[in-house]
């Protein structure tokens, strides 16, 4: 079954999805990988505001491509999750809702999920051309000098997306993995 | 002796840049579309179908089909009886790296320096390896490495009584532990033998190899398909989401080590295993 949910997040959305859910997204999203988190959670330390307000929000992460003359965006999917794990709970503490990305979750960001009802959303690692599709505006908000690091805000529609973790403690690689080792 | 000209490897570089991050393999499309027949899992299937349509869109599109268009790879196989002019050929697959990325709009993932972390702007440099060969040809095999399966990759220093079990448990934990950073389903490069430096250049070469294709020796031959069948029960699936399906191939190149060695080294490849070769003469 494929669900519609609208973003920002709404609370009986994010109660309403469960691991192993087949998602379309649209609405806004924030872009923001390794560096990006870097500087966010140093600049937060220092007591300087954050560039996004994250209440409800989802963050994306990925590394576009750049974009051919005339397009939105070049190739855009997600990028591995784990590495933001440091960074994450900080974010969480701030409203943040929703990640997109691919790969596991560390326990502690698993935990910090749960305690502020944030989902965790895989999206199909390599189908960057396909997933670009269904971007249909982008635009650098922040921290330009970072590039293809750069915080951006998308507009998405019916961007495909897996539930991993959910707010129940379902998670999808836990759940299904073990259904199909032999 | 043949010449070959500097500009002329730049330009092929420069194609081979774009082109493997536009078009995936026939080899690797094949790979998917088998796959697809064989999937238990209908979420794994469902991951399958969006791979072979972005690998459609990208192909008729003109777009990489990964965001990550990787590190640019290289073995050059230089025949010793050629002569390469007008430039050193490392300097002319950069060069020609740099005009791909650029001119391909493709993503440059370079950094100078781990500690500082600031982005060359280009994609180079790009990690080349040479190897002087017989005759007057200059083969030139590319792939774009992916940074999230490498970074899941890993090298061991087994003890001689470890033995093939002790070869295949250390990867079959390599793959497990990867699960689904590493962009499953995936393709296993693994190198037996050699010494520290070697043993990961022979998993690395692996990749270079189509899928499909087995190693030359029937032994080693068996141990990749041994290897895949028991890759390919630990139910990680397309994207570690569950499934059947967790390596596309498995390949495996091996040699000569030390009394005291047994080095192996795990080199995963994401599905987009992006590789070239073409021959200047």
């Amino acid at each position: 079954m494929q669900k519609k949910i609208q973003l920002p997040l709404r609370i009986e959305d994010i109660e309403s999805l469960k691991a192993g859910d087949r998602v379309l997204l649209s609405g806004t999203v924030y872009t923001g990988r390794d560096a990006a988190h870097k500087r966010m959670v140093e600049q937060e330390k220092e007591g300087i505001p954050l560039p996004i307000e994250l209440q409800d929000q989802v963050l994306y992460y990925t590394g576009p491509t750049p974009a051919k003359p005339g397009e939105v965006i070049g190739s855009a999917g997600p990028t591995t999750s784990g590495r933001m794990d440091l960074y994450t709970p900080a974010l969480l503490e701030k409203g943040l809702k929703g990640m997109i990305g691919k790969g596991y979750r560390s326990e502690e960001v698993i935990a910090s999920m749960l305690k502020h009802k944030a989902v965790y959303f895989g999206a199909v690692g390599g189908a960057a051309a396909l997933i670009a599709r269904s971007i249909k505006k982008a635009e650098v908000i922040a921290y330009e000098d970072l590039g293809t690091e750069a915080i951006r805000k998308l507009i998405i529609e019916d961007f495909p997306v897996f539930v991993i973790n959910d707010i129940y403690g379902g998670d999808i690689y836990k759940d299904e993995i073990a259904k199909y080792k032999q | 002796m043949k010449k070959i000209a500097y500009e002329q490897i730049v330009e092929k570089v420069k194609t081979m840049c774009i082109e493997s991050n536009y078009n995936l393999g026939e080899d690797v499309y094949v790979a998917f579309k088998n796959a697809l027949q064989t999937e238990r899992s209908e979420t794994g299937k469902e991951v399958l179908t969006q791979l072979i349509d972005n690998a459609d869109i990208a192909k008729v599109e003109r777009v990489p089909m990964c965001q990550d268009t990787g590190t640019a790879v290289f073995i050059a196989e230089v025949g010793q009886d050629c002569h390469i002019v007008g430039g050193r050929l490392v300097d002319a697959i950069n060069e020609g790296v740099e005009k791909g990325y650029s001119e391909g709009y493709l993503r440059n993932s370079m950094i100078y320096n781990p500690m500082n972390r600031t982005n060359t702007g280009n994609n180079t440099p790009a990690i080349v390896h040479i190897d002087l060969v017989e005759g007057q040809e200059l083969t030139l095999h590319m792939t774009a490495k992916g940074g999230g399966a490498e970074n899941m990759s890993a090298l061991k220093m087994l003890k001689p009584s470890d033995g093939m079990e002790g070869v295949k448990e250390y990867i079959l934990s390599i793959v497990k532990e990867a699960g689904p950073n590493a962009c499953p389903p995936l393709v296993v490069g693994v190198g037996i033998g050699g010494n520290f430096e070697r043993c990961a250049f022979l998993a690395k070469k692996s990749l270079f190899r189509p899928l499909g294709i087995r190693h030359q020796d029937p032994v080693v031959a068996e141990l990749e398909l041994e290897l895949m069948e028991q890759i390919n029960r630990l139910g990680i699936g397309p994207q570690g989401m569950g499934g059947s399906t967790t390596a596309l191939d498995v390949k495996v190149e091996l040699e000569s080590c030390h009394i005291a060695a047994l080095p192996v080294a795990v080199n995963l490849n994401c599905h987009a295993s992006r590789h070239q070769t073409i021959v200047l003469k």
